[in-house]
């Protein structure tokens, strides 16, 4: 009997979490005992795969029968057993632990281009990148093409940044290219910090050569004979993975000396981030590899002219750098063919906050926002109303409702006062506070602030106790339009991106939802029952049964009453935990 | 040369001159924290912004560098606004204890905050609170006026090249320190504290010594070394209180630390002021004549009778080259002797 198996277990750090190690060692185990293996040998391969998108259904396997894929879900390593002998053996899928339709739904509107092989290539084996014909892009170029036509690919293509400005990445290189110097560097920037987003781990996670392809690509392009990956520590699995690509890449000699036999030479070192949110930014990341403390410095000189040990430096986000090898392979009108006229290709976002299915997604530029929410992100979660998309991370700004049918693109998102940013989409639903959301980030930033420039250090400081003051009932006439005026302030005169933005996430909800402001500081009240301090917990006697359930749960003995009486709550005593709220059948408890 | 406009006047200046110098070089006034025309651009405190002709936000003029036809303002209701805002952060987070700081007088953030006319301040909020825990006997460090324009780590890391301090921390909690906020232990040259816009960094002797008021000072060459460095004393009631350096001289108003701090010296009880002859095991005052007469007496006995070479000479690294010239000259032309050295050899 010949029977081609593939088992794809998902071991991103998602798959991991969920115990992807383990069901991975049972399917091992499991095989081998019931003679699986010994009998299909060599047409038998299991592999880890890196995230395919939908981390909330991990762990999430593939098994793949005489090229018929099924997916499960929420796989543990007990049901492992069942499905080798039920699918493997038997040819008849568990259908109860198969993914339902809505996997698909997640997928179907997703055009995937840096994601996909993510998910289905093994990231720690080289021979798996290759069978999709890896480093087929850069044996192109390297054999067949000039630097100035490879930058002509791209900038025909359209690829911007996508680490959240959007420049142009063929301008970008161009210029670089044009510089003389007797080193040139190329640096991905993989210090993915935004608070909610995970595109940059994931794709290095689940297809660690598409990067270096891209880089050495890139490195190719300007001249440059050392890269760095600026990588966060905080990574661990995103670093062992491109640590073993970068070895496996030099085995094949795509790095190194002589790349493919030419005379290009190129090598990349791996740079640890120590965790500074600030380090995204492009001259501070330099100052980091350089041994500086991470500090940015002023443009210009931009570093495609003084970068890195003060030679022409390109500094390319990861998103950015895996599209290049499929532009090159496929073709700039084939990559120009997605998304708007301004704003090329797809893009990687991170699906969060109160979504249905939270995870991973990419998709063209230009799709309406109410598709990401509804189609691919199934709606919000537990049915509630939908509020607002925070997009752009602590840099961005937030979409409220009425403008669900936005384009999700540069432009789009920026006339609306957000952001595309490096990808971070965090969905929030009528039971968030946008007062507190802006709390949020700007708490965020203002401990991510290098302390540099003084209206970023002292001025976030500022926003946030304004704000702390507003969400603790302390709020003063006047303090919206000191918001206002301060933060506009604050982005005129910072030094770097950190600070130039940080004051957007109180712009914005300012921009569209002023009447909380306004309720928090007139009222003292928290329209979305979010602030503690603005709360407060009353008894319904009409409502209340005096079962007593309230006043068991209380910490802080604020509930009185007699049994089968109605009873009553202490505000001076009560602590608002919301045990009470939780804990009364009858809806009993008013909350306000 | 490349040619500007600054507030509508036409400036002509070398390549790469920033906007800043070209602005004072017109004598047109742009206010700074964190400039020091002797260290690397900083771009820390942002006061110095300013608006260039098609650039649609204000840029740090100590960091730009001029180009050709480049039309630049430096005041307009917009940017001043933004200056006062800047400051008002800044003091929002000062003691703003000038009634009994050092540098009263001499402060670039107090005199700022008086052309400002900053008074009220409507973004007051939490303050740095610290404590000094320095145990040296020079530096007096205040962190909590410290307004981190970074000149001090330039400084000691640019210029002296020793690299004591550097900021720590992140955010509003930024700190200069030493590493591990360990005590300032360093080659305590005072560079730091020479170039300190406010009370944040001073002489630990300086204190409640005299401000500006009745100060004179005057200017006079350091005695400690051949180097000569220029010094200005600072005077009050007949007394040194200070001891600084101007930036126009030739040590560019670096000192060390001898220079620096080292002139208790001079109103010292004990300090020398006559030669002293040994007379029967007693120090006796004697007056210059007599005592190189005496000098010169018993040299010239010892010379007949053992030999010139039975005397050797050595000199002071304290004296002047000319001196040591004299020095050596003497003992080889007068005495006859090679023998003569030098303390820093030792």
């Amino acid at each position: 009997m010949k029977t081609d198996l593939v088992v794809r277990v998902c071991m991103g750090t998602g798959g991991i979490a969920a115990g992807g190690a383990e069901v991975m060692d049972a399917f091992k185990k499991h095989l081998r005992s019931k003679g699986v293996t010994a009998r299909i040998e060599k047409n038998c391969t299991m592999h880890k795969v890196g995230c395919r998108g939908l981390c909330a259904r991990d762990v999430l396997v593939d098994i793949v029968v005489n090229d018929s894929k099924t997916t499960y879900q929420f796989i543990k390593p007990a049901m492992v057993e069942r499905i080798i002998d039920e699918h493997v053996i038997n040819g008849k899928p568990v259908e109860e632990w198969t993914v339902p339709e809505d996997y698909h739904l997640f997928h179907n509107k997703q055009v995937k281009v840096v994601l996909s092989d993510c998910g289905s290539v093994d990231p720690e084996d080289i021979e798996s990148y290759l069978n999709v014909k890896g480093y087929d892009a850069l044996k192109q170029v390297v054999t067949t093409m000039s630097p100035a036509e490879t930058i002509g690919v791209i900038r025909q293509s359209g690829l911007r940044g996508r680490g959240g400005a959007g420049f142009p990445t063929g301008t970008k290189w161009e210029i670089c290219s044009k510089e003389t110097s007797e080193h040139k560097y190329i640096i991905c920037n993989a210090d993915e910090g935004d608070p909610g987003a995970f595109m940059d781990r994931s794709v290095i996670e689940g297809n660690p050569h598409a990067v270096i392809e891209g880089m050495i690509i890139g490195a190719y392009s300007i001249g440059a004979d050392a890269g760095y990956v600026y990588i966060r520590a905080e990574y661990p699995l995103a670093v062992e993975r491109l640590k073993n690509a970068l070895k496996e890449a030099r085995k094949h000699k795509f790095l190194g000396k002589g790349i493919l036999g030419t005379n290009f030479n190129f090598d990349i070192k791996i740079k640890l981030g120590a965790g500074a949110f600030v380090c995204g930014e492009e001259t501070a990341l330099i100052a980091s590899i350089e041994g500086q403390r991470g500090m940015p410095r002023a443009k210009p000189p931009f570093p495609v002219y003084k970068g890195l040990w003060g030679k022409p430096t390109v500094i390319n986000n990861v998103e950015t750098l895996a599209n290049v090898p499929y532009i090159i392979r496929k073709g700039a009108e084939w990559y120009s063919s997605f998304g708007t006229e301004k704003s090329k290709g797809t893009k990687v976002f991170a699906l969060t906050g109160k979504i249905r299915n939270s995870g991973l997604i990419e998709v063209p530029m230009g799709i309406p926002l109410r598709e990401i929410i509804y189609d691919i992100g199934g709606g919000i979660e537990n049915d509630k109303a939908f509020k607002a998309v925070q997009t752009g991370g602590p840099s961005g700004g937030c979409i409220p409702s009425h403008l669900l049918d936005i384009k999700v693109d540069f432009e789009s998102l920026a006339s609306v006062g957000s952001i595309v940013g490096s990808g971070g989409m965090v969905v929030l639903d009528e039971g968030d506070c946008m007062v507190n959301i802006a709390k949020f980030f700007l708490q965020f930033t203002q401990s991510e602030s290098c302390g540099k420039c003084v209206p970023c250090r002292i001025g976030t400081k500022r926003l946030l106790e304004i704000l702390e003051r507003i969400t603790s009932g302390k709020g003063r006439e006047g303090d919206i339009e000191l918001l206002e005026d301060l933060a506009r302030d604050i982005k005129a005169t910072s030094l770097c991106g950190l600070g130039q933005t940080a004051p957007n996430p109180i712009l914005s909800t300012i921009r569209y939802f002023r009447d909380e402001y306004e309720a928090h500081i007139t009222k003292k009240k928290c329209p979305a029952g979010v602030c503690r301090d603005l709360l407060s917990y009353v008894i319904l006697a009409e409502i209340c049964k005096g079962c007593g359930a309230c006043k068991k749960v209380c910490p802080a003995g604020a509930i009185s009453g007699e049994k089968k009486q109605p009873h009553t709550i202490d505000a001076d005593i009560c602590v608002r935990c919301g045990a009470c709220f939780e804990a009364c059948k009858f809806r009993a408890i008013g909350k306000g | 040369m490349i040619d500007l406009s600054i507030n509508g006047l036409p400036v002509s200046v070398p390549e790469g001159t920033t906007i800043l110098d070209a602005a004072r070089f017109a004598d047109i006034p742009i206010p700074t924290l964190c400039h020091h025309p002797k260290l690397t651009p900083y771009g820390g405190c942002r006061l110095c912004i300013v608006d260039v002709k098609g650039i649609n936000r204000p840029v740090t003029s100590c960091t730009t560098p001029v180009a050709a036809g480049m039309e630049v303002t430096t005041t307009s209701p917009t940017i001043e606004k933004l200056r006062k805002t800047i400051l008002e952060l800044i003091l929002s987070d000062h003691p703003n204890d000038c009634m009994v700081c050092e540098k009263a007088g001499d402060c670039t953030l107090q005199e700022l905050a008086y052309f400002y006319g900053i008074r009220e301040n409507r973004l007051d909020g939490e303050r740095r609170v610290y404590a000094k825990k320095d145990d040296n006997p020079f530096i007096e460090r205040n962190m909590e006026k410290c307004i981190l324009c970074g000149k001090c780590v330039r400084i000691c890391d640019e210029v002296q090249g020793v690299g004591a301090i550097d900021i720590a921390y992140r955010g509003f909690n930024a700190k200069v320190c030493p590493p591990f906020e360990k005590n300032l232990d360093c080659e305590f040259c005072g560079q730091c504290v020479s170039v300190c816009p406010t009370g944040a960094l001073t002489g630990k002797a300086w204190g409640q010594r005299g401000r500006q008021k009745d100060i004179k000072e005057i200017e006079t060459i350091c005695p400690y070394c051949g180097c000569g460095c220029s010094i200005t004393l600072h005077v009050r009631r007949n007394e040194v209180i200070r001891v600084s350096s101007r930036e126009d001289t030739l040590n560019e108003g670096w000192l060390c630390p001898k220079g620096r701090f080292g002139y208790s010296f001079i109103n010292n009880a004990a300090r020398l002021k006559t030669p002293l002859i040994r007379e029967e095991g007693q120090l006796k005052e004697a007056t210059w004549d007599e005592a190189l007469d005496f000098i010169a007496d018993r040299l010239g006995k010892v010379k007949a009778k053992y030999g010139a070479d039975s005397i050797a000479g050595l000199s002071s690294a304290r004296c002047t080259n000319e001196e040591n010239y004299l020095f050596q000259k003497f003992m080889r032309a007068a005495v006859g002797t090679n023998n003569v050295d030098h303390c820093a050899r030792l």
